[in-house]
């Protein structure tokens, strides 16, 4: 009954939160223009593009993907063959034991006619599948906790699927090799299923179950005697019909022998079914649990492979990519792969901002898909994660489900750079991607986040005080004194402003009226550095325009690094444009 | 020593051509490659940003490059470039290679000994040398007239890339004419592109590249040449944006080196992926005999 209802509950749960996570699919969308589309037509455009699929040549791909990387997973094999055994042998385990021990009444049953889940093979199987998830398990363990691996993050979600998943195993386990003991369990079978007999007929059963297989007996206890065992074995002929010795249970048997000392008293003390209840109830949580899990990845990742395999970004329905980019948050198995062979992940150790890393960027652009209000600061900080990014492609080539991560982060980044929180890093050559993206977006969304920051920089250093234009701006003593920490930055006070470097400066030569277009030119910056005038230097166009060619540095008579001190000036200027930004 | 070709970030989605046809021309020459999957960004994108995360991305390739025993290929000016300039910076300052080699050890990585790095021109010259690879020409050009790229990073400073003479260099131009072509004059060879402003200030980015578009153009050159991902891209996919929005009539292509060299090799157009061009290429095979 307690088995039943709480079974049902579980379905009911899972069956809701399959149908909540699954609508989110068509619900949510990360970029403006994909809001635009209402969730009907969305559900419609996917109904009509799996269609269309199915019943063309793609149907071949399908078939393919399905093989090679659904059940096989070739990509996770061709990144790492431990975690590909890993995930096979939980996997494999999981499902094979699924099919064949929980669902035996539906699966196993109308398959083998000769089915008994105390026979074998499957007795011996069932111990065999439990031991490939097992191993796996402790590959994960092994993976997670013992190897080095560079900015693997591991968080509550996976604690979750390894926990419940530990459960489900040693419960059972556990289960297993008590019942072989159970003394209880022994008479029930005997009752159900023995033919009677007179009592010595009953001791001498009883006497080879407890030499042979494992019954922990509270009155009979060996050695027994020979012919005792003998007459034992004639009656039990009736019973290896449909219940093998329980040593092909391996794991289990092993089990019975270490509890045997304490098996009396766990047999009296009701533990099988103790152990029963938690056994099942940790599979019904499981269940229940899955869709709002990482385990939800056992229904999204397949549908995220076959969909990325058909799909091309250049021709595909826009409803469609914003369907399939919803669905992709939750194919991930935050298995960490894409931030392993991450470009800029090392950066991380550096600007120690989590949303650098790809498999972390995940779950804030989970946050931000679901439309619930995000701080001011957050956006802020996911926007840097997502513009911290060289575009390289690595993580969309070898996510294991084939998740079009480059496609998510430039949805992602575009949509929050609308959001009027200026980022710094666009001052960068980081902005070559949207720079050649820019074909692609409209004129003003482009625009936008440029201008953005370019009012900030205006605002946050003030050149000179339009009230008192005679006053000097103000001078920091601060500024040298930071500047002289690196060999290179320090050069500036060579310099005699003999001018050289603004002359070889192709900015500068660019403007028919350079002072007006950049403030400072290169060989007042050298010399506003001396006399530490800092807002006037970091207001200056000049020093945001600087494109980093050396020519000013390999002319300099003086030898003064000019490039290398404007590049040093820059660095200061982030920081210094960082800190209040951070504070929101 | 065996070589280990870092490859660009950008070429996986903009130019996939200069991987393939490093690659092949590579082969072609007999040279050793491996890869490193492990690699990550040489660090040129953060200069502007923080020097420290800047040369921690270029040491641990350098640490990594160590582990493996062998030296840094690149192909990419900028790559070259930074990965040089963090060297150096290493050497200088002792106190930031110790702070980073605390950061590389939580991953097993050391930074002690400076790997070398190589751009692909100096295995050309250096490694196999002009005369050797002369003597593979089989089909060579005649009458192309090439404005050769430079680009700055390979040439500036050059106390630290110690490549060629940075006023007067002329390696490039002597691997441009092993191939039969003309590598003219032009005032302004030796200038920026306009890459580094791209996405930052595009009106300044087109103005310096439409500039020394012009310059060739008047010089009288047929193509544009290059060796740097960050030029190629401005001159190829930038340039095919400049000629509409500026509304200028005729582009100028530009042709990879690797491009140049491979067809003069005799391999395959398709393996250099000159179709992979945005500006139409393809005609430069009228000029080989």
């Amino acid at each position: 009954m307690f088995f039943t209802v709480s079974l049902y509950i579980a379905l009911a749960v899972f069956a809701i939160g399959l149908l909540f996570k699954v609508s989110t699919w068509f619900r949510y969308s990360l970029s403006p223009a994909a809001a635009n589309i209402s969730s009907g037509k969305r559900v419609a455009a996917a109904a009509k593009g799996i269609l269309l699929t199915v019943f063309s040549l793609k149907i071949l791909t399908l078939l393919k993907v399905l093989v090679l990387e659904v059940l096989l997973q070739t990509r996770t094999l061709k990144e790492s063959l431990l975690r590909w055994w890993m995930h096979m042998l939980i996997y494999g385990g999981f499902m094979l034991l699924l099919l064949m021990h929980a669902l035996d009444k539906i699966v196993s049953v109308s398959l083998f006619s000769d089915y008994y889940a105390t026979l074998n093979p499957f007795m011996f199987l069932r111990d065999l599948f439990g031991l490939m998830v097992m191993v796996g398990l402790a590959l994960a363990l092994y993976r997670r906790f013992f190897m080095k691996i560079p900015r693997l993050k591991t968080n509550p979600l996976d604690h979750y699927a390894i926990i419940i998943l530990a459960v489900i195993m040693v419960s059972g386990f556990l289960l297993e090799g008590i019942k072989i003991t159970s003394y209880t369990r022994y008479q029930e079978m005997v009752e159900a299923y023995g033919e009677a007999g007179d009592e010595e007929e009953l001791k001498a059963l009883e006497s080879l179950w407890v030499k042979e297989y494992g019954v922990v007996s509270p009155e009979l206890k060996g050695p027994f005697e020979d012919d005792v065992i003998e007459k034992g074995r004639e009656l039990n002929e009736s019973c290896i019909s449909c219940h093998s010795r329980p040593q092909w249970a391996f794991l289990g048997y092993g089990t019975a022998k270490i509890i045997a000392p304490a098996a009396v008293a766990l047999d009296e003390a009701g533990a099988p079914r103790f152990l029963w209840i938690i056994h099942f109830l940790a599979c019904f949580i499981g269940l229940a649990y899955l869709p709002f899990s990482k385990m939800f990845h056992i229904i999204a990742s397949p549908v995220s492979l076959l969909a990325n395999a058909v799909m091309d970004p250049l021709t595909s329905d826009p409803a469609n990519i914003a369907t399939r980019q919803i669905m992709e948050l939750d194919a991930c198995t935050h298995c960490g792969t894409c931030t392993l062979r991450c470009s800029v992940g090392v950066v991380f150790e550096e600007i120690p901002n989590v949303n650098i890393l790809p498999s972390e960027k995940i779950a804030s652009l989970k946050r931000l898909a679901s439309g619930k209000n995000i701080s001011q600061q957050d956006i802020r900080t996911i926007q840097e994660g997502l513009y911290l990014c060289t575009n390289c492609l690595r993580c969309t080539g070898v996510c294991p489900v084939g998740i079009n991560l480059q496609e998510l982060w430039f949805s992602a980044r575009e949509a929050l750079l609308q959001k009027d929180c200026p980022e710094l890093l666009i001052l960068s050559p980081l902005s070559l991607y949207r720079g050649l993206m820019q074909p692609a977006l409209p004129d003003d969304v482009y625009q936008k986040p440029i201008a953005l920051i370019n009012d900030v920089i205006v605002n946050r250093f003030k050149a000179i005080d339009q009230e008192h234009p005679t006053f000097p701006a103000q001078m920091d003593k601060g500024l040298k004194r930071t500047l002289d920490i690196s060999a290179p930055g320090s050069t500036f006070s060579y310099c005699f402003t003999c001018k050289t470097c603004t002359s070889a400066c192709p900015v500068v030569h660019n403007f028919e009226h350079p002072w007006e277009a950049l403030g400072l030119v290169p060989h007042q910056i050298m010399h506003a550095t001396a006399l530490g005038l800092g807002d006037l230097i970091f207001s200056s166009k000049m020093l945001w325009a600087c494109l980093g060619c050396y020519q000013c540095q390999q002319q300099c008579p003086q030898g003064v690094r000019v490039a290398d001190v404007l590049y040093e000036l820059k660095n200061l200027a982030f920081k210094q444009l960082k800190e209040p930004l951070s504070k929101g | 020593m065996n070589f280990a070709l870092f490859r660009c970030c950008p070429t996986s989605i903009f130019l996939k051509q200069y991987e393939s046809s490093t690659d092949a021309v590579l082969r072609k020459l007999g040279v050793q490659f491996t890869d490193i999957k492990e690699f990550n960004c040489c660090g040129y994108p953060l200069k502007n940003i923080d020097a420290r995360a800047y040369a921690l991305a270029g040491a641990r390739n350098l640490a990594l490059a160590e582990k493996n025993g062998v030296n840094i290929l690149t192909f990419c000016n900028c790559c070259f470039n930074s990965l040089k300039h963090v060297r150096h910076t290493l050497q200088e300052n002792p106190a930031l290679g110790q702070d980073i080699n605390t950061v590389l050890a939580k991953e097993g990585l050391t930074y002690q000994n400076p790997v070398e790095i190589k751009h692909l021109f100096e295995v050309l010259i250096s490694d196999i040398g002009l005369d050797t690879i002369r003597e593979k020409v089989v089909k060579s050009f005649s009458d192309l007239k090439i404005a050769t790229h430079y680009g700055c990073h390979i040439l500036r400073p050059q106390d630290i890339v110690r490549f060629d003479n940075p006023i007067a260099p002329t390696i490039f131009d002597q691997l441009v004419e092993l191939t039969g072509a003309k590598s003219i004059d032009w005032q302004t060879k030796l200038d920026c592109c306009g890459s580094p402003l791209l996405g930052v200030d595009d009106e300044l980015s087109l103005d310096l590249t439409q500039k020394k578009i012009k310059d060739a153009k008047a010089s009288g050159a047929d193509y544009l040449c290059s060796a740097c991902v960050y030029c190629q891209l401005q001159f190829d996919r930038v340039q095919k944006m400049l000629i509409s929005r500026r509304n200028e009539a005729q582009p100028l292509p530009s042709i990879l080196y690797t491009q140049l060299l491979g067809l003069s090799l005799g391999i395959d157009e398709t393996e250099l992926g000159i179709s992979r061009n945005e500006l139409d290429a393809k005609d430069i095979i009228n000029f080989q005999a």
